[in-house]
């Protein structure tokens, strides 16, 4: 977490939003660090571009308390505020060139002719866009429209760069592209990125943290491997990557260890971030690549059931498991030689749970 | 050319098609024809001249065309000028100002003087400045040709500003721009094409407008169309033929004009999210 | 509020702040100079006449009543139903229906055939339609009469290729007024269908002829339903202008064809004119008009559900 004397760049306590009846956010507090890449990330409608535009100016808040390096700005119009909006449509001023675009912002803060000249050139260079700088934006590709709405949104120095969805508008292997590039200038520049996404890959390949985000509220907040290994919930469980869900009750508690059984009478050990008391009941999230598929009964713990399906995903093979009951597993083996499994439907297998694969969550 | 099966063709459509232009085009180029016949005659065809050109601006009638040409061209530019600035106005108030209450009302009172007919307004107005004893004259017209040609000048104003996305002006905002930076360099510029489309078309009906006009402006004052019909009434002469192909001719420029502002592409704010 | 309104920080929200000041000049303008007018001429058709036009300021309704009923030259005889003046609205009605009708007949194959050309030649086709309507109705007009009159160049053409014997008379007759209406509006119609043409989605006709559906069930079946919001505001945008039209029955008719149009511009031209009479044949041709307005707007509402 972040330490208390330093000064976080974007500072939310128990901010609000609602439209009418609507609470679009519900008391969101956290900290965004100084030269931190962090991620909202959630479903369409979870208030994360409604939290992004507050912190631009776009939208006021309901109640609650926003400060960018320790200054207030609630009072501040978007145009005072040292901030930088990438939007997700781009939003490049359609009658401007590329410089005019770069330059805009420099000339409005009042920058002298020479040194918007050279900075807008440092930006140009910086995106590698020098052969289109008199291009206007309907004269360029996409991924170069990104470009340009990078260094717009770069050129004036904001404390903080806010990233609306910049990537969804390109396909596929430029977006995959574009990551790298975003992480590289992030890095190279220092700049604070506050960068929103429904994008779980997205999020968890660039971020430094993420904030996991339904319904107004945030759910997690975490490095990638934290939101991913460690769910806070279930929610965040089966938003974050793929996963198993299954009812469980704990019977034993061990510091954050717990022992649970199945509906099936299975029994299970799982890890987890609660104060969980024996006889409580929760949910197990169990991640289908934690998982070892076996043909022969092991030594060690482990449950059984037998193939139902299987199907081939190019990487891995996903094998559907029936459980001796209703419920049935995803399990997931890499493809790679010698490592072919030989069951046929039908056939009863072993499901071998790694230790800290699965984890119990309180619902 | 034999073509195979096009779900989007249908036999005699081309065919209908050309005799729609042909019916929209035929009395005017017939008309153009005739206006440069040499004959004082309107059906006799006597070889090439441009006499009645000639006649329009020399001739016993000169003076009165000249006078009704400076009125309607006054007239049009103040009135187009006018109604393109209130309607300017207006649809930013519309588009831009949120939800309110009056606005349907609203939109009803600007679109109110083409949903009433022309005669109707016509008389209305008539009725109007008789019963407040305003002098029938140039300022008459020019207010009527205001009132009437505000929708026209907001309807492609609105139209253009629709179809211009808010988050042109929060990043102007967000790139420091105060509100009027952000009027002055980015919405004026993007609204820039409709208002100019706005002004052409105001520009035109008003000085198109016949029927309005013949109400409200008093004895002694004319328009080119008053004019015209006033001469034509007494049968068609060829000098009004050569002055309606002149007519014509400005008309057809100015909409050349104004289709080719409304189609440049560097402008158009939606063209820009393309992938290539 | 909306999202982004009702923030006095942010551009939009200072327009929402303003839009009362941006609207007035429109609602004066038009409110004062057109809303007032009409009102006051609702209040004329129900005075008395001045015998040199104008008025007197005195509550009557003899205006409406002699639109509707004869009561002999010194107004004392039994009312008779005064069929003149219904006979002239009906006239009006039927030709601006039947304008309708033919603008129809011709403007949706065109609008149609427009709207399936490719982007570029689409543009060039659309142009060559929309110039004529920007050339002055007037003018226009003016042309048709040349054209068509009893010695003009389309009798001499016919005579010329010996299709006719003697020529034909047109001019002053129901057909060239309908002719007129028809060449002043037609443009009128092909635009709104050509919109909504072009927002038909083709392969609707792929499906159903997937379906074994031929050519022609598919333009009744599914084209026309599909883009009838069009065809209705083309109807609308032809036959309200031609209801009320002065120029083409007055140029191109006589006096068997007097229009509402006609009827009202002669009760305020010099002194033979009957002002709350003009203005009670303004009303009712206003009646009429809101009465379709209103039905559009109907109809559009529901076809919004």
């Amino acid at each position: 977490m972040i330490a208390s004397d330093q000064i976080s760049a974007v500072t939310l306590r128990d901010v609000r939003k609602t439209f009418g009846d609507f609470t679009a956010l519900d008391d969101v507090s956290f900290d965004i660090a100084d030269n931190e890449f962090f991620t909202l990330l959630g479903p369409s409608g979870c208030g994360k571009t409604t939290l992004l535009r507050m912190i631009a100016g776009f939208e006021s808040t309901s109640s609650g308390t926003i400060h960018l390096y320790g200054d207030e700005i609630a009072e501040l119009p978007p145009n005072k505020r040292p901030v930088n909006t990438v939007f997700q449509n781009y939003a490049l001023f359609p009658h401007m060139t590329v410089t005019q675009n770069i330059a805009f912002g420099l000339q409005m803060l009042g920058w002298s002719r020479s040194e918007v000249d050279a900075r807008v050139r440092e930006m140009i260079s910086m995106v590698k866009l020098d052969a289109f700088v008199a291009r206007k934006p309907s004269q360029l590709s996409g991924g170069q429209q990104q470009r340009v709405a990078l260094a717009r949104a770069m050129a004036p120095r904001p404390k903080v760069l806010l990233l609306d969805e910049p990537l969804s508008a390109l396909d596929l292997k430029l977006r995959q592209d574009m990551r790298s590039e975003l992480k590289r200038l992030q890095r190279e520049t220092g700049i604070t990125f506050v960068f929103v996404t429904h994008d779980q890959e997205e999020a968890l390949s660039m971020s430094d943290r993420v904030a996991v985000m339904s319904a107004g509220t945030v759910q997690q907040i975490g490095s990638p491997a934290e939101v991913y290994n460690k769910p806070e919930n279930r929610f965040v469980a089966d938003f974050i990557g793929e996963t198993n869900l299954l009812e469980a009750r704990a019977d034993k508690v061990q510091g954050d260890t717990v022992t649970c059984t199945l509906p099936d009478e299975g029994i299970l050990l799982a890890k987890t971030n609660h104060a969980v008391v024996p006889g409580q009941a929760g949910t197990l999230s169990l991640r289908p690549e934690r998982m070892t598929l076996l043909s022969e009964k092991p030594q060690d713990d482990c449950l059984k059931g037998h193939l139902k399906d299987m199907t081939f995903l190019g990487t891995d093979t996903q094998f559907e498991i029936q459980l001796d009951n209703t419920l049935t597993l995803n399990v997931r083996h890499q493809n790679s030689d010698g490592n072919e499994l030989q069951i046929q439907s039908g056939q009863p297998v072993y499901i071998r749970i790694a230790p800290n694969a699965a984890r119990f969550l309180v619902s | 050319m034999p073509r195979g099966f096009d779900i989007k063709h249908y036999r005699g459509f081309y065919t209908l098609t050309l005799l729609c232009l042909f019916i929209l085009y035929a009395p005017l180029i017939i008309v153009m024809i005739y206006s440069f016949n040499d004959g004082r005659s309107i059906t006799v065809w006597q070889g090439v001249s441009l006499r009645w050109y000639a006649d329009i601006f020399v001739g016993p009638e000169a003076e009165k065309f000249k006078l009704a040409a400076r009125n309607s061209l006054i007239i049009a530019v103040i009135a187009a000028i006018t109604a393109t600035s209130i309607a300017t106005a207006a649809s930013i108030g519309m588009i831009r100002g949120g939800n309110f209450r009056g606005k349907p009302a609203s939109f009803a009172l600007i679109s109110l003087p083409i949903m009433v007919p022309e005669i109707v307004s016509a008389v209305a107005t008539l009725i109007f400045f008789s019963a407040i004893g305003f002098k029938l004259g140039i300022l008459s017209i020019l207010i009527a040709h205001i009132v009437f040609c505000i929708p026209f000048a907001y309807l492609p104003i609105a139209a253009r500003l629709q179809g211009i996305e808010a988050s042109y002006e929060e990043a102007a905002q967000d790139l420091y721009a105060g509100r009027w930076a952000t009027f002055r360099y980015v919405l004026m510029p993007l609204m820039w094409p409709g208002i100019l489309s706005g002004f052409l078309l105001a520009f035109i009906i008003s000085l198109d407008d016949f029927i309005i006009t013949n109400f409200v402006k008093g004895a002694g004052i004319e328009t080119l169309p008053t004019a015209i019909f006033g001469s034509v009434k007494q049968g068609i002469k060829p000098n009004i033929m050569a002055l309606s192909t002149l007519m014509l001719l400005v008309s057809v420029l100015l909409v050349t004009l104004s289709f080719f502002v409304g189609r440049r592409q560097d402008t158009n704010p939606t063209t820009n999210t393309e992938d290539s | 509020m909306a999202a982004g309104t009702g923030n006095g920080r942010t551009i939009s929200g200072t327009f929402a702040a303003v839009r009362g000041w941006l609207l007035l000049p429109s609602w004066l303008t038009i409110g004062f100079f057109l809303l007032i007018p009409v009102l006051l001429m609702l209040v004329y058709s129900f005075l008395t006449k001045e015998f040199r036009g104008g008025v007197i300021w005195e509550f009557s309704l003899s205006a409406y009543d002699q639109f509707l009923f004869d009561r002999g030259l010194f107004g004392d005889d039994p009312p008779r139903i005064e069929w003149t003046y219904i006979t002239i609205f009906g006239r009006s009605i039927a030709q601006a229906g039947g304008a309708t009708l033919f603008c129809l007949l011709i403007g949706f194959p065109t609008a149609f055939f427009i709207a399936t050309r490719s982007s570029h030649t689409k543009v060039i086709w659309l142009f060559l339609i929309t110039i004529p309507y920007w050339v002055n109705l007037l003018i226009r007009t003016v042309s048709m009469k040349f054209l068509i009159r009893d010695n003009g160049p389309l009798n001499e053409g016919l005579l010329w290729l010996g299709i006719l014997d003697d020529p034909v008379k047109l001019i002053n007759t129901n057909f060239a007024v309908q002719l007129g209406l028809f060449y002043s509006y037609l443009p009128f119609m092909v635009l709104p269908i050509y919109a909504s043409v072009e927002r038909y989605n083709f392969v609707l006709s792929e499906a159903a002829s997937d379906l074994y559906a031929p050519k022609w069930v598919i333009l009744r079946r599914i084209i026309i339903p599909a883009v009838s919001p069009g065809i209705i505001a083309g109807c609308i945008l032809v036959f309200v202008p031609s209801l009320g039209a002065f120029l083409a029955p007055d140029l191109l008719g006589g006096a068997k064809t007097f229009m509402i149009g006609s009827l009202i511009e002669e009760q305020f031209k010099g002194n033979a004119g009957n002002w709350p009479f003009g203005a009670a044949a303004s009303m009712i041709l206003l009646s009429l008009v809101l009465i379709v307005l209103t039905f559009y707007a109907r109809a559009q509402s529901r076809d919004q559900v």
